[in-house]
């Protein structure tokens, strides 16, 4: 191969490095890179002021707050109940935990929209959950709150699938080392357990977060799509692209992707963090 | 681990009350049965709500059969096409250390931080009307955009890392000495790959193929932008559940929904299979 990249691969016998590099580089520039570059330099044609106007006006600066705020509120929720999840199944053992340990995933494999109306049923002022919830006065459906419950629903599986292996390679001698010297349980969950888990469990938010930001099929059913109230940003750029509001969609839409950008570059090095955690605990 | 057990007997330091243990584990289960079994129940009780007969009528629709086939469709190119990338980038990331490795990886998982939403606008800005190929390709009579090609190619998009993501860990932690015993032994690249590196990988990528898959029939948010919701014609499943949604039309739209669910359901179940085959305990996030 006369990649000038071949100069800089290790030493091995094992053939298809050229073809293989070469493939993966031309399929992802084609499906994922020139697509987006495309938004972004779109976004550069529409010029400053146009620019400014559209992704700091009172609607989209809401729209953001939205999504951040119900994606924060829910990865936080998977945060603590996830962790708790991952423990449960990782040290207690129980009827059906099998079964329910395979249901985590389920929020990866149900489409978003499945899990959109099946949510927006549940939580509907007639539902199995809307109805009880109504009677205490704890409007879901149609409300920030039905958002939170959605994201919550999506971002589930990532606290308790970056946590669970940690807890399992877990040395327990270091708790009875705890308990040993005086700790109490508490004590050495908060002062062991708990910091060794906590860099997969943040990696985990931040997934559950960068999830959240960007979900769009299960939101939009329970939402209610109220501007300024209950309008995500993702929807945000939909309702401008259908009034073909081009300059609007695009510009909120590279807000988005900066943000995108941004987390991607966070995550990364969480997982590096935790990864180095795991190798040395 | 043996001196574990026998300290659990001894020393209840190391463990919870009994009180506490059930607190821990009723909070999960409700938590679990809410969040999750819950909204899986009820998509089958209105399914059924309305009997049998009701559930069969929604599958005489010609819409959502045309919306059943063009989600098969999707699948049928999506995942195969991903399988490829995904062998490939495994292959070059996991068995060659190279400049720019970590760069590439990162760019692997980039579609599963960027909203479905603008990934679909991306390819509305590329090859729509007004986009940048939209001139030339309607001098040319094709149609991207609010058409099959446009649907199909954001399904690979947002499919991109499932395979590749499966793959690379366990191509990477398996080593090249396997393979490179084959190829000084005198077998050919293929003949290695198929015959050394496969088998080592197989679960793994029947449960990247699944999970891709899973999510190739289920995207709602890109395929929405793209589709300009003909009916008949580019609508997939998901969206053709909106459609009916929206129309108040609910046991139709849980009917079609009910058809996810159980593939959701079997993908669940293929997980544990091929889990437990491996022998793996717990799996990565995707």
């Amino acid at each position: 191969m006369a990649f000038p990249l071949a100069g800089l691969r290790r030493k091995t016998i094992i053939p298809g490095f050229g073809l293989t590099l070469g493939f993966t580089i031309a399929y992802l520039s084609l499906i994922v890179l020139i697509p987006l570059a495309a938004t972004f330099a779109e976004s550069f044609k529409i010029g400053w002021h146009d620019f400014w106007r559209v992704v700091m006006s009172s609607r989209a600066l809401a729209a953001y707050g939205l999504s951040f705020g119900a994606a924060t509120a829910a990865a936080s929720l998977n945060f603590v109940l996830g962790t708790l999840v991952a423990w449960v199944l990782v040290r207690y053992r129980f009827p059906l935990k099998r079964v329910l340990d395979a249901f985590v995933d389920l929020p990866f494999a149900l489409p978003t929209a499945v899990a959109g109306i099946a949510l927006t049923t549940l939580y509907a002022p007639g539902g199995w959950f809307g109805m009880p919830l109504a009677s205490l006065g704890v409007h879901v459906a149609f409300t920030r709150l039905g958002i939170v419950i959605a994201l919550t629903f999506v971002g589930m599986p990532f606290v308790v699938r970056t946590v669970q292996p940690v807890l399992e390679d877990l040395d327990k001698e270091f708790e009875e080392a705890a308990a040993s010297l005086g700790a109490g349980r508490w004590q050495t969950f908060a002062r062991v357990v708990y910091p060794a888990i906590f860099p997969a469990a943040l990696t985990g938010f931040a997934l559950a977060f960068a999830r959240g930001v960007g979900e769009y099929g299960s939101v939009i059913f329970i939402a209610g799509n109220m501007p300024m109230r209950t309008e995500i940003a993702p929807l945000l750029i939909v309702t401008k692209l259908e009034e073909y509001d081009y300059t609007a969609a695009t510009s909120i839409a590279v807000v988005m992707l900066t943000v995108s950008f941004v987390l991607l570059f966070g995550i990364n090095s969480l997982q590096r963090w935790s990864s180095r955690g795991e190798r040395s605990g | 681990m043996v001196s574990a057990i026998e300290l659990r007997g001894a020393a209840p330091a190391v463990r919870e009350s009994a009180w506490v243990r059930g607190l821990l584990i009723g909070t999960s289960v409700i938590f679990l049965g809410a969040f999750l079994l819950a909204p899986l129940a009820v998509v089958f009780a209105v399914a059924l709500g309305k009997g049998l007969a009701a559930y069969a009528a929604s599958f005489r629709d010609a819409d959502t059969l045309s919306a059943i086939r063009l989600t098969l469709l999707a699948a049928a190119i999506a995942v195969p096409a991903n399988l490829v990338f995904g062998v490939a980038a495994a292959w070059c990331i996991g068995k060659f250390e190279f400049f720019g490795k970590s760069f590439l990886i990162a760019l692997i998982d980039l579609p599963f931080s960027v909203s479905p939403v603008v990934a679909g606008l991306a390819y509305v800005l590329l090859f729509g009307a007004h986009g940048a190929l939209g001139p030339w390709l309607t001098d040319h009579n094709v149609r991207v955009i609010f058409a099959v090609p446009g649907i199909l190619l954001v399904t690979i998009f947002v499919t991109v890392p499932f395979i590749a993501r499966e793959l690379l860990p366990l191509i990477s932690a398996q080593g090249n000495d396997e393979e490179e015993a084959a190829l000084t032994l005198g077998a050919s690249g293929w003949q290695t790959f198929l015959k050394v590196t496969l088998p080592n990988v197989k679960w793994a990528l029947l449960y990247g193929v699944i999970l891709c898959n899973a999510r190739a029939m289920g995207e709602f948010g890109a395929v929405s932008v793209v589709s300009g919701h003909i009916r008949g014609l580019t609508n997939t499943m998901p969206l053709q559940i909106e459609v009916l949604y929206n129309d108040y039309q609910f046991v139709p739209a849980f009917t079609v929904a009910s058809l996810l669910a159980l593939l959701a359901l079997a993908t669940l179940v293929i997980k544990s299979i091929v889990e437990w085959k491996a022998g793996k305990v717990g799996s990565q996030p995707t």
